[in-house]
């Protein structure tokens, strides 16, 4: 039993990891219909640019900032300088772009970095809760992940239903034409979707990379998970990518502490066969046929 | 308040308006009739900057607004109602409405509009928080109309309103639109395929065939001249 609530509460923490990178592809895929398979280039530079600020001498959460404005500014870069020619192409377009982009930002980072892995510090302390006879496996760092996590989606959730600017950005993400004839500058919002995007996967940069380590391909692991996720959820959904990171967390680690680490890629191909299978559109997916 | 002169546009190979000239009168109603296909929707959309012409330029309250995209034209008095399914079925009722007026920035007016168009289509107050998929035909058709109008336009451009509607329905539909007409100095470009509907309430009216204009004249004249009732609008 005490195993169980261990893996249950280890798999709270990476499942809230794997939710955050879950929405940054989801937030994209929503506006633009692009899977953004450069996301863990991004989140990979902005953790080193966020590393190089502690390195000197900065505090964690300077880190952390710096690390979430440059996600911000890499996202709206990207989106304006690389997605946008090939917006209405054929879907391969953007898929080559942001494949190449990856292996680009990975060369970049090997060249300026090298390829040894650094180790990032945790906000808080990595001793689990408990005393010295028996501790959990949940430090009051993995609280700190998983209550900031939890605290990004709410407040996404409510700048997209509350506020006028989150309705311009769904209606361009639901109906662009539509929108821009009601004077939504569909342009913009898809700029800035690319740029919340990316300072959402900036900051589950940061929260993994003391578990992760930091490397130009340190975030390949946490990157497929979280595209798993996103894909257990339905691509198209926010609370989907959140269900289906926590789901996808929780599964992995039972994995992992009755059936051996080994195996847990494997449980993840696994349980994303298996919601293809059942569910092809995902747990919160459209049906299949998008509507005209 | 409107003048086309010399439009051309096409769909890749495809030719869909030719040379098209038009007038629209300030405060009036001006039908666009015309067989499917003869351009009608084209020619809105070309107007409404959705779609680049070939040739031809587009006047609008006295600029050259020809190639502007349709959110530089909106903020300038236009208002698009596309043809069809235009609400966005994933937001409400209330969103759809208020996005119509954002753009202007205005909360005092996003408040007053949402209950005036409340009060113009009651069927939409009762759906207020319910999403726009679950509305009816003329439902949807009200709503994008409503829509359009918290733009607080000064032209309305109107593709097929009366689509899929009961007859009764779209009659309600275009009554209101004659009296914003009438109280607000509204002008209307209204394209329809059910000539005997948009002649009865619009002031002018053009025909257009295989993307050509055909006839231009005064509504009721086209309305009586048996020769064009048989040959464009079959009536």
């Amino acid at each position: 039993m005490e195993r169980f609530v261990d893996l249950t509460l280890a798999g709270v923490t990476s499942g809230a990891i794997y939710a955050a990178v879950a929405l940054a592809l989801v937030l994209i895929w929503r506006a633009t219909r692009i899977v953004n398979f450069a996301q863990g280039g991004m989140l990979m530079i902005t953790t080193f640019i966020g590393y190089t600020v502690i390195q000197h001498g900065g505090s964690y959460w300077l880190a952390l900032a710096v690390a979430i404005v440059s996600g911000l500014v890499l996202g709206a870069v990207v989106e304006r300088v690389l997605i946008r020619p090939v917006e209405n192409r054929s879907p391969l377009s953007a898929v080559v772009v942001t494949f190449g982009l990856l292996v680009l930002l990975q060369g970049l980072a090997g060249m300026i970095f090298g390829g040894t892995p650094r180790s990032y510090p945790p906000a808080f302390s990595i001793i689990g809760f408990g005393n010295a006879n028996h501790r959990l496996l949940f430090a009051p760092n993995d609280l700190w992940v998983v209550l900031v996590v939890v605290g990004v989606m709410a407040v996404l959730a409510l700048v997209f239903r509350r506020t006028s600017i989150g309705l311009r950005m769904r209606a361009a993400a639901f109906a662009p034409e539509v929108a821009r004839l009601l004077g939504v500058r569909v342009g913009r919002m898809l700029t800035l979707g690319w740029a919340l995007a990316a300072g959402v996967g900036a900051l589950a940069g940061v929260l993994v990379a003391p578990t992760t380590f930091v490397s130009p391909t340190a975030f390949d692991a946490t990157l497929v998970y979280g595209f798993t996720a996103a894909v257990i959820g339905g691509l198209d959904s926010p609370p989907g990518a959140v269900v289906g990171g926590a789901s996808l967390g929780l599964a992995l680690s039972y994995v992992s502490g009755y059936l051996g680490s080994d195996l847990v890629p494997l449980g993840a191909l696994v349980v994303l066969m298996v919601v293809l299978m059942v569910r092809p559109s995902g747990l919160f997916g459209a049906p299949a046929g998008r509507r005209v | 308040m409107l003048d086309v002169v010399g439009l051309t546009a096409s769909y890749g190979p495809v030719r869909a308006l030719e040379d098209v000239d038009l007038h629209v009168e300030q405060g009036a109603i001006t039908a666009v009739l015309g067989a499917n296909g003869a351009g009608k929707t084209t020619l809105l959309r070309v107007i409404s900057g959705l779609l680049r012409p070939q040739q031809g330029t587009v006047r609008f309250a006295g600029r050259d607004v020809t190639r502007r995209p349709p959110e530089a034209l909106v903020r300038l008095g236009m208002a698009h109602v596309p043809e069809g399914r235009g609400v966005i079925a994933e937001l409400t009722v209330e969103e759809n409405l208020r996005l119509g007026g954002l753009w202007r920035r205005d909360r005092a007016w996003l408040r007053a509009g949402t209950s005036q168009m409340f009060e113009l289509f009651p069927p939409l107050a009762a759906r207020r928080s319910k999403r726009a998929e679950l509305l009816s035909g003329g439902e949807r058709q009200m709503l994008v109309i409503a829509r359009s109008l918290m733009s607080r336009p000064r032209l309305l451009l109107l593709d097929e309103p009366s689509l899929g509607l009961a007859p009764l329905v779209s009659a309600q539909i275009i009554a209101t639109l004659r009296e914003l007409c009438n109280e607000t100095g509204l002008t209307i470009l209204l394209v329809e395929q059910n000539a005997a509907t948009a002649l009865s309430v619009a002031d002018f009216a053009i025909v257009l065939n295989l993307g050509r204009k055909v006839e231009d004249d005064r509504a009721e004249r086209l309305a009586a001249d048996d020769r064009v009732r048989h040959a464009y609008l079959g009536m």
